[in-house]
């Protein structure tokens, strides 16, 4: 397709016998993807799996351990709660975005007065490092020198990081916070689709502006709704850098997530074999989570909501 | 066509990005190469050396540029990494092959697994040379030892671990400094009533905690219970001195010994040194590191002597010798087994010419950093603040016994789990038997 795109301009004329034979090139074209995605994603994969079967300290000889390692992770309570915890951070991430960054994108794609000093407010955190944000937040959130001492406000000076009730939804805050922008920038690029003869035709049935939103900006959305969805849950899958370094996991297990498990156990344990089986455990769910979604939301078959306008 | 493709292909980018997780964990077999360091360097490559970034820094580079003036033919390459990376990088680097000439390491649990595997050279031979042999303070060349063979030398500062106080706190509460744990649970209320905290925490960053734990258990059990856990004799945490410990940590947090929300409380921000030279909180037990902090953020404390120090308390009844004291002993040289010949013998001739001299001597102390070095006395009265530099060199010289950090003395699964379930009981999310039943199985 991109070959397609590159050769157009230099060959207008002959246009129809070229489109026949691009599209007969296309799965050339699809090579070099291909062999990235096996060099970058199968052969690690692979890698993975192998080792999971294995005893390795990362330093010395490779020792095979046949199913130990995956029946120790599984009898783990560790890898229990970080399967919860990820699942509920899961949970409530969606429940927090959707609303948020719904009614800012069609906020944003609005006409309003000063709405572009405004966007480019909310879509600034989408700009930061996932580490900036982490270390400004941990600045910010310190009991004594941060916001609570800053502005003098009791309520704010909680021990945010080191209490296990507070600290994950302190953490889904903060990674609200930052990806709220990126949703939202698909919600308003949603809403700047959807034709303005079907605000006209409801303004002139008599629907105000609630009614219009309902009826008209919601249904018109659905596919925005899915793939920002569908981004939510499986990017949830991977959130890793922003509670790396704010919590580091802590206070005790509390947000150990499960690729944050995956990670300490391989890097800062060095058992390379029980990381592995966590490895394989992500990428099965993150798999199942996104062929579910793809299949029972109608996300595959892509269908148009504007048949008929 | 389209439908397919579309479905494949956005199938297929939900997959890559579950699968770059796994990416994550397979680095270990690729591992980064390592730039600038030449472990498969061609003959006559230069050595290469990595040091951690930081105040001490400087002492280093200056004993190598001078080391590379002197031998144009034999010269090193530095590289400074920060402390945590530096951990991962290097580890994986030794376990590849690529490791830099001479490894910077803490000896304990780790230089044991690095010579379980054959990573670094035995260097007994070159260390038993006189003019090297009496430079060191014994007991601290000794933690470069394993099984009666030496496999690392020490490279840097002396880091006992002591109470820092803030002498205004302790006037203003009219408290004096601690002697006994009653001592210290005693003056909390006298601390609390004028708004001072009476003990500040860096409680996020987990291994902060771990020092109270340490001089406890030494304190109540003497060195002979953290000798059966690295053993791994069998339920070595249920010793009585570790639930003791940990009762008493939690009796500590209840009495409101430690700073409020200490569990949000940073290191690599300096937030708990700084509550102490602020005047929020009255003490703080930390690595000598916590004198660079107050250096830094408030020089004047300093010069007008408000900063105090202590030994930690004693337990009545504990078996543990008063003067026994814990930390990181020094820092250390090792040589990596996968150096070329030549690089091998430049890191060696470096080791037994250069190691700890006069002038290296004089930059570490320049740093607040009391070099393991036999006779310096009389330097470390010429210092900028002798009383700090003799007591650091009294502490680590007359202990009995210099207990290495635990999550450097036990393998590294050991010492992620302790640092959790340490961080739990201080958070009073487990009991000291839950604390015990759970380290249990990691022996």
């Amino acid at each position: 397709m991109t070959g397609y795109t590159l050769t157009t301009p230099r060959s207008g004329r002959a246009e129809r016998p070229r489109r026949r034979r691009a599209r007969s090139a296309a799965p050339w074209l699809a090579l070099p993807a291909l062999l990235m995605y096996v060099a970058f994603a199968i052969v690690p994969l692979g890698g993975a799996v192998v080792l999971s079967f294995v005893h390795w300290d990362g330093l010395g000889p490779m020792s095979w351990t046949g199913l130990s390692n995956w029946t120790s992770v599984l009898a783990d309570p560790i890898t229990g709660n970080a399967l919860a915890l990820t699942g509920k951070i899961m949970l409530i991430s969606v429940i927090v975005q959707t609303p948020i960054s719904l009614l800012l994108g069609v906020f944003t794609a609005g006409r309003h007065r000063y709405r572009e000093v405004l966007a480019v407010l909310y879509f600034l955190p989408l700009l930061l490092s996932s580490a900036a944000v982490a270390i400004a937040f941990k600045a910010i959130l310190d009991p004594n020198f941060g916001v609570g001492a800053g502005f003098g406000l009791p309520f704010l000076k909680q021990d945010w990081l080191g209490r296990p009730d507070l600290v994950l939804f302190v953490v889904i805050f903060v990674i609200a916070w930052q990806f709220v922008p990126f949703h939202t920038l698909l919600y308003q690029a949603g809403v700047r689709q959807i034709p303005v003869s079907l605000y006209e035709a409801a303004t002139i049935d008599g629907a105000n502006r609630i009614q219009q939103f309902f009826f008209i900006t919601l249904p018109q959305l659905r596919n925005t709704i899915i793939t920002s969805g569908t981004l939510m849950v499986t990017g949830s899958l991977t959130y890793f850098d922003v509670v790396f370094v704010l919590t580091g996991g802590g206070p005790g297990y509390a947000t150990r997530l499960l690729p944050l498990q995956m990670y300490l156990t391989g890097f800062t344990a060095n058992q390379m074999g029980p990381a592995s089986v966590l490895a394989v455990i992500l990428v099965v769910i993150g798999l199942a989570l996104a062929l579910v979604l793809t299949r029972f939301t109608g996300f595959a078959k892509m269908q148009s909501d504007q048949e008929g306008v | 066509m389209p439908k397919m493709t579309t479905r494949t292909r956005r199938s297929l980018i939900a997959a890559a990005a579950i699968a770059a997780t796994a990416v994550l964990s397979a680095c270990g077999t690729a591992g980064p190469a390592p730039s600038g360091a030449a472990g498969k360097g061609t003959a006559g490559g230069a050595s290469s050396v990595w040091v951690l970034s930081g105040a001490t820094e400087v002492a280093f580079d200056k004993s190598f540029a001078s080391w590379n003036d002197a031998h144009p033919s034999q010269k090193f390459t530095v590289q400074a990494f920060a402390n945590d990376p530096y951990k991962q990088k290097i580890r994986t680097a030794v376990g590849a092959d690529q490791a830099p000439t001479l490894i910077y390491g803490w000896g304990g649990g780790t230089l044991a697994s690095y010579v379980d595997a054959g990573k670094v050279v035995d260097i007994s031979d070159l260390v038993a040379d006189p003019a090297l042999k009496g430079r060191f303070i014994p007991s601290i060349a000794a933690v470069g030892q394993v099984d009666g063979k030496t496999y690392a030398v020490p490279n840097n500062g002396l880091k006992p671990v002591q109470l820092y106080l803030n002498k205004d706190a302790f006037t203003t509460a009219g408290v004096k400094p601690p002697k006994t744990w009653d001592d210290l649970i005693s003056s909390i209320p006298k601390f609390k009533a004028k708004g001072i905290a009476p003990i500040t925490v860096a409680g996020a960053a987990k291994w902060p905690l771990l020092m109270w734990e340490e001089y406890l258990v030494d304190r109540i059990g003497g060195p002979q219970v953290m000798k059966d856990i690295v053993a791994g004799k069998k339920d070595a945490w249920s010793d009585p001195a570790v639930i003791k410990a940990n009762t008493m940590i939690q009796q500590l947090v209840d009495a409101g010994g430690f700073v409020n929300g200490f569990g949000s409380i940073s290191t690599d921000s300096g937030a708990d040194i700084a509550l102490m030279y602020t005047g929020k909180a009255a003490m703080t037990l930390a690595l000598p590191s916590a004198y660079q902090a107050v250096q830094s953020g408030d020089p004047g404390f300093l010069t007008s002597h408000k900063l105090g120090y202590a030994d930690f308390p004693t337990v009545a009844g504990g078996k543990g010798d008063p003067k026994d004291v814990v930390g990181n002993p020094s820092n250390y040289w090792s040589v990596s087994a996968s150096a070329t010949k030549a690089q091998k013998k430049t890191a060696e001739e470096y080791i037994a010419k250069n190691l700890l001299n006069d002038s290296y001597v004089t930059d570490l102390l320049g740093t607040a950093n009391v070099p393991p070095v036999r006779g310096i006395e009389p330097q470390l009265k010429k210092t900028s603040d002798p009383e700090f530099y003799n007591r650091i060199y009294k502490l680590a010289d007359l202990a009995p016994s210099f207990q290495l950090s635990w999550d450097q003395a036990l393998r590294p699964d050991q010492a992620d789990a302790l640092l959790t379930n340490l961080q739990q009981i201080f958070l009073k999310q487990i009991t000291p038997k839950q604390f015990s039943a759970a380290m249990n199985k990691t022996l």
